[in-house]
């Protein structure tokens, strides 16, 4: 009875979510997006060395809706979004659940520069349609939305807050070590932030930046300290795809971890696909912001705790 | 042997030998990159607190400590004595590991210790546990102005708020959970 007294308690962030959603698929209506779905249920996940997939049956349930999203645009779409589901196997915290809703959005012939702008122009725009202003209380703190947001490099954050360099890190295998204990919770403070341009070998699906093939025109939006997206320049280069797969398969053996197909229609498609940047936003992190939430549990009807 | 993903607030786990309790736990996983374990550790023994991050390929094992029941037997100084009835081996306890249990410690009081390897860690006393008034005001018929409660000093020196009909000699029932007292015991 805990569980019911509780969800009675979320009624208001849960009426601030609906509307959220609604200005979501507005902005993107307005600019002329498609809205589309894809399966959840699929043969093969991307694979990527550190995200774990659900199995159902002999498939899969999608960690996210990116390798389908991408055979739309490779059909000639040129700009689609999808809200949905999304499954992770073993992630549980203050910030992930298991099950979580993803909002993805794809231009054809635009890059991780453009999809920066989206970021801020949509949440201007729901702030906006909300009547909340453009000052936001997180975490005791007061978050500035006023364009222009800020920008920090991987190299120059690691600089900046860490006490080794990030060359050393990358050595030692201790990235998300580092970033966690020194570098994130400064991330995004007083306004949103952009973290960008990350090492190559940290991207699965970003193409390298022009001019540096050491770092992939990769980046992850910060506020008050909380990671909310994640986008890039979408590597086209299938050739370069196919190494990419490989590596991360070979980590995923190392480790005793389920291997997966290849995914081969995908790969075919990637051949067809134009430049493009895509992007992926978790809703429950920016309803947590919106809401001021201190865990992802105050912003969803249910937990796998609750059922 | 514990994995990381068994880790959670209040499990014990042993590191480079000694004990730990797990007070806060956090996963994360910054972008797309591995799981990490954050925990805030308490020692068992020291009670010094630290931080620490583990990886999903971590592995732990248990803590083994055990319960044991024993009997009060004296305090010396701020060192508390207990025997164990079956061997009638004597251990103690320093005051800062008794904690509030030093409240409700009377002579053969039988309590559970937790020992860490044969080593005492801390005590667990029973939730009732009937003491002696030692000290108490006489009722002041018709006192309203003081409320319903007043001030009365327990056999092991505890102070505690009691109804005002409470004399003094007489036995009383403590709720150790919460420190207060419950009913008066007759006899």
């Amino acid at each position: 009875m805990e569980e019911q007294r509780q969800l009675a308690n979320r009624r208001d962030t849960l009426i601030k979510r609906a509307r959220i959603i609604q200005a979501i698929r507005e902005f993107f209506f307005n600019q002329g997006y498609l809205e589309v779905e894809t399966p959840y249920r699929i043969p093969t996940p991307a694979a990527e060395a550190h995200i774990d997939a659900v199995c159902s049956g002999s498939w899969f349930l999608h960690t996210s809706p990116e390798l389908c999203m991408k055979r739309i645009l490779a059909a000639n779409y040129q700009k689609i979004f999808q809200i949905c589901k999304c499954f992770r196997e073993g992630e549980r915290g203050d910030q992930h659940l298991p099950e979580f809703t993803l909002l993805e959005w794809y231009q054809q012939g635009t890059d991780y520069n453009h999809l920066m702008r989206d970021c801020e122009n949509l949440i201007l725009f729901i702030a906006d349609k909300m009547d909340w202003g453009d000052i936001i209380s997180f975490k005791g703190k007061q978050i500035s939305l006023p364009k222009p947001w800020d920008k920090l490099s991987v190299k120059g954050a690691f600089e900046k807050y860490c006490p080794c360099l990030l060359s050393e890190v990358l050595e030692n295998k201790c990235f998300e070590e580092m970033l966690v204990t020194h570098i994130e919770h400064h991330l995004g403070r007083n306004r949103p932030l952009f973290l960008y341009d990350y090492p190559i070998s940290l991207a699965s699906f970003a193409r390298a930046k022009k001019g540096d093939p050491t770092v992939a025109e990769r980046f992850e939006l910060y506020i008050g300290g909380m990671e909310i997206a994640n986008g890039f320049s979408e590597l086209v280069d299938v050739e370069e795809q196919k190494r990419r797969f490989e590596k991360d398969q070979q980590y995923r053996r190392s480790r005793g971890k389920t291997i997966y197909p290849d995914p081969k229609r995908f790969l075919d498609a990637l051949t067809h696909m134009p430049e493009a940047g895509g992007i992926a936003l978790g809703i429950d992190r920016l309803v947590m912001f919106f809401t001021d939430s201190p865990t992802i549990d105050d912003v969803v009807t249910f937990t796998p705790e609750t059922l | 042997m514990y994995t990381a993903s068994d880790l959670k607030k209040g499990l014990r786990i042993k590191i480079d030998n000694e004990p730990y309790v797990i007070t806060e736990f956090n996963f994360v996983k910054p972008g797309k990159g591995q799981a990490l374990y954050r925990c805030k550790l308490k020692n068992m023994i020291t009670g010094s607190q630290f931080e620490r991050t583990f990886r999903s390929v971590d592995t732990f094992d248990q803590a083994d400590l055990q319960q044991k029941k024993m009997q009060y037997l004296y305090a010396d100084g701020k060192k508390y004595y207990f025997m164990d009835n079956e061997t009638y081996e004597q251990v103690f306890l320093v005051e800062e590991q008794v904690g509030d249990a030093k409240n409700y410690l009377i002579d053969n009081l039988e309590v559970e210790v937790l020992l860490y390897e044969d080593r005492p860690l801390g005590i667990s006393v029973p939730n009732f546990v009937d003491l002696i008034v030692t000290r108490a005001d006489p009722w002041a018929k018709g006192d309203t102005v003081s409320g319903n409660t007043k001030p009365v000093i327990l056999q092991t020196g505890y102070k505690v708020q009691v109804p005002p009909f409470i004399e003094e000699g007489e036995k009383i029932r403590i709720d150790t959970r919460t420190g207060e007292y419950l009913t008066r015991v007759k006899g």
